[in-house]
């Protein structure tokens, strides 16, 4: 009885193990609980749920097993789970693979039939040629090939030729699950630091030939260590107010992570956009502001300049003079922001608003022309493939 | 194995769900590990279930600098250099340098030990991760005397978090888990009540009113818990406060006394200070 309650979690967006599912089942035969539902219930939590964020949800779904309520639980799910479609095995198909592979009719008939399919499954499913699932010949689902396949929930095109993505997860970014958090951004930051650490080994470790001629009973062990100058240096530019606010919490993360994580990490804050100064102190932003000409001339070229910014305003608030929202600026942002990428040719900026949403806003589009396309969504995967730019 | 299960101590309540997962990790002898706001008891859990099962305890307490090799043992090469230039015999066995960490001696125990890994968020990141095998089998190897080293009796491990760090996914699923939340009014009648058996009747109440009022101050950084409210009662004991002095409906003593022990914070102290002001103004109005 309990694989179904276990499945149905995994398909409610919890994501026990199955080496969690034995631990439970263990320990229910050792007879911890005692027979009640109130201490079943206290187990499972114990042995499945490791997030307390999570017991909401844990609740929720355990009361539509236990208690017979299915059906809550079927509106609660009835959007095509995100976990069907989790991209598990890609399918590359030759070019006669696809040949064979015919179309099933017109884009109205494609809708109607994906309308009636998703009605009729229930599981996830994988592989195959007609269920919803990931990596299948079937005309609907995702990282799989149907020369007229509708997409649902794939990030990306794969083959490019799906007439259209019907991603019915409109919620998803709301969701306590997306994957960014503190620990996640330092284990991506962590790539830009081994790199820093690399290099010929040109200078004596005084403690590690130390601890190894001990070890070594006395013995002379010589070791070397690559020279450490060149531990990372960054600049972190934050962008505050105004549009911002809806990705605070992001940017707090974001931020506490890099100030662990690196040693010369210097930050700065704009408002919209750069331009001849910028300030350390929210509350004296004022009375208090560095110019760009300081920065520069302060912090070498070696350091990474790294903006966060929604970047989402009036175009005239980066090309034209006196076009800022607070001041009156002799320069426009965009001569500022070309002054910067000069002194600092290392240098991204990190987007939190959706990528696929940077296309409908011009400013958006212009500043990642000034940044010569180095713009990244503020995820974990674009931060990693924000950081490979940095290098 | 044991027969005996965790019910709580004479000093320490514990709710039916916490004591379900202790049990069910005594029982199978898994880890659990235990979550909650600073102050509801999580290191006092492991005091008391030794305690309770007349365990020996052995605490490992982390710090940010503490590396997982620590626990296990560490080889005291310097003193093994020292003592090869001065000719002393001991040199030539390797095991005569070899310290034993926490989690050895545990191992070694007679009887089935309580290990506390307390506070294992303030490690570094990786922390976790390199304890998994030791966690898993309770066994490690020792490479410099190339031992392997197996634990007599797998230890009632409990592990706590502050949650400033999250944990890897691999660590937790080799555990059990449970958080502490923070207590309802009944159970923290209790909890008072085990420390401070002969306290008056109206003074717990005025002293618990004005606890939760504090506590549901919005915006504060850091709220008051259950050893706060513990010290602070302790302090009104000793001053020999009278309950009367707490209703904080009296407008003019809205503050509670003594409210240092409670916050911790300067800006908590200001908001505090700041909305009991405010309050004020518009009851004289």
């Amino acid at each position: 009885m309990l694989i179904p309650f276990f499945f149905m979690m995994r398909e409610g967006g919890l994501k026990p193990s199955i080496t969690e599912l034995l631990t439970l089942l263990e320990a229910m035969k050792s007879g911890v609980a005692n027979q009640s539902v109130e201490d079943f219930y206290y187990l499972a939590r114990a042995c499945l749920v490791k997030d307390e964020s999570k017991f909401d949800r844990f609740d929720q779904i355990f009361a539509a097993h236990f208690q017979g309520i299915e059906d809550t639980f079927k509106t609660m799910v009835s959007e095509v789970p995100e976990d069907w479609l989790r991209q598990q095995a890609e399918l590359m198909l030759s070019e006669e693979e696809r040949e064979k592979i015919e179309a099933i009719g017109g884009f109205e008939a494609l809708m109607e039939a994906l309308r009636q399919r998703l009605e009729e499954q229930e599981e996830r499913h994988e592989g195959g040629n007609k269920w919803i699932g990931t990596a299948g010949t079937s005309p609907f689902g995702a990282y799989g090939y149907n020369p007229e396949g509708v997409r649902i929930g794939q990030q990306g095109s794969r083959h490019r030729s799906a007439t259209k993505v019907w991603d019915r997860r409109e919620y998803k970014n709301l969701d306590d699950q997306v994957e960014i958090g503190t620990r996640n951004i330092k284990v991506a930051l962590r790539k830009l630091r081994k790199f820093a650490r690399e290099g010929a080994e040109e200078q004596l470790d005084l403690d590690d030939t130390i601890d190894k001629t001990a070890r070594n009973a006395g013995l002379l062990d010589i070791r070397m260590v690559p020279e450490r100058h060149n531990a990372i240096k960054v600049l972190l530019c934050l962008d505050v107010g105004g549009s911002m606010d809806d990705h605070v919490r992001i940017c707090e993360e974001m931020f506490s992570a890099a100030k662990t994580e690196f040693k010369h990490l210097e930050y700065f804050y704009f408002h919209n956009f750069v331009y001849e100064s910028m300030w350390k102190d929210n509350r004296r932003r004022h009375a208090e502001r560095i110019p760009i000409g300081e920065i520069t001339h302060k912090f070498g070229s070696d350091y990474k300049l790294v903006f966060v910014g929604d970047a989402t305003m009036s175009p005239y608030e980066i090309v034209y003079a006196g076009g800022s929202v607070e001041h009156w600026n002799e320069e426009p942002g965009a001569v500022w922001i070309k002054r910067l990428l000069n002194t600092f040719p290392k240098a991204i900026w990190l987007n939190p608003e959706p990528e696929k949403r940077w296309d409908y806003t011009p400013s958006i589009k212009m500043t990642r022309e000034l940044m010569e396309d180095r713009m990244f969504p503020l995820t974990v995967s674009g931060l990693d493939d924000g950081i490979k730019k940095l290098r | 194995m044991t027969d005996t299960k965790f019910t709580g101590t004479r000093s320490y309540i514990a709710t039916d769900d916490l004591m379900m997962a202790v049990n069910a990790a005594v029982t199978l002898e898994r880890p659990i590990l235990i979550k909650g706001e600073p102050g509801t008891g999580k290191t006092q859990l492991a005091i008391e279930v030794a305690a309770a099962l007349e365990r020996p305890l052995f605490e490992w307490h982390i710090k940010s600098t503490t590396k997982a090799q620590q626990g296990l043992y560490d080889y005291d090469a310097v003193a093994r250099l020292r003592d090869s230039q001065l000719g002393d015999d001991k040199v030539h066995d390797i095991a005569n340098y070899i310290v034993h960490g926490k989690v050895w001696e545990a191992f070694e125990s007679e009887k089935q030990p309580v290990l506390l890994i307390d506070e294992i968020d303030k490690a570094d990141i990786e922390f976790p991760n390199d304890l998994l095998l030791e966690l898993d089998r309770m066994e490690f190897f020792v490479y410099e005397t190339k031992k392997l080293v197996r634990a007599k009796h797998r230890p009632i491990m409990i592990i706590t978090s502050n949650n400033e760090k999250e944990l890897p996914d691999a660590f937790l699923r080799r555990c059990f888990f449970h958080y502490i939340k923070f207590p309802d009014k009944d159970t923290m009648e209790k909890i008072v009540d085990v420390h401070f058996p002969k306290l008056k009747k109206n003074l717990l109440k005025e002293a618990l009113e004005a606890f939760y009022k504090v506590r549901d101050v919005p915006g504060l950084k850091k709220k008051p818990s259950t050893s706060e409210l513990l010290d602070w009662i302790k302090l009104l004991l000793a001053e020999d406060i009278p309950p009367e002095a707490l209703r904080a409906e009296d407008s003019r003593a809205a503050i509670p006394p003594l409210y240092g022990a409670l916050l911790k914070n300067e800006q908590d102290v200001h908001l505090f200070e700041k909305l009991v002001f405010l309050d004020r103004r518009t009851r004289t109005q």
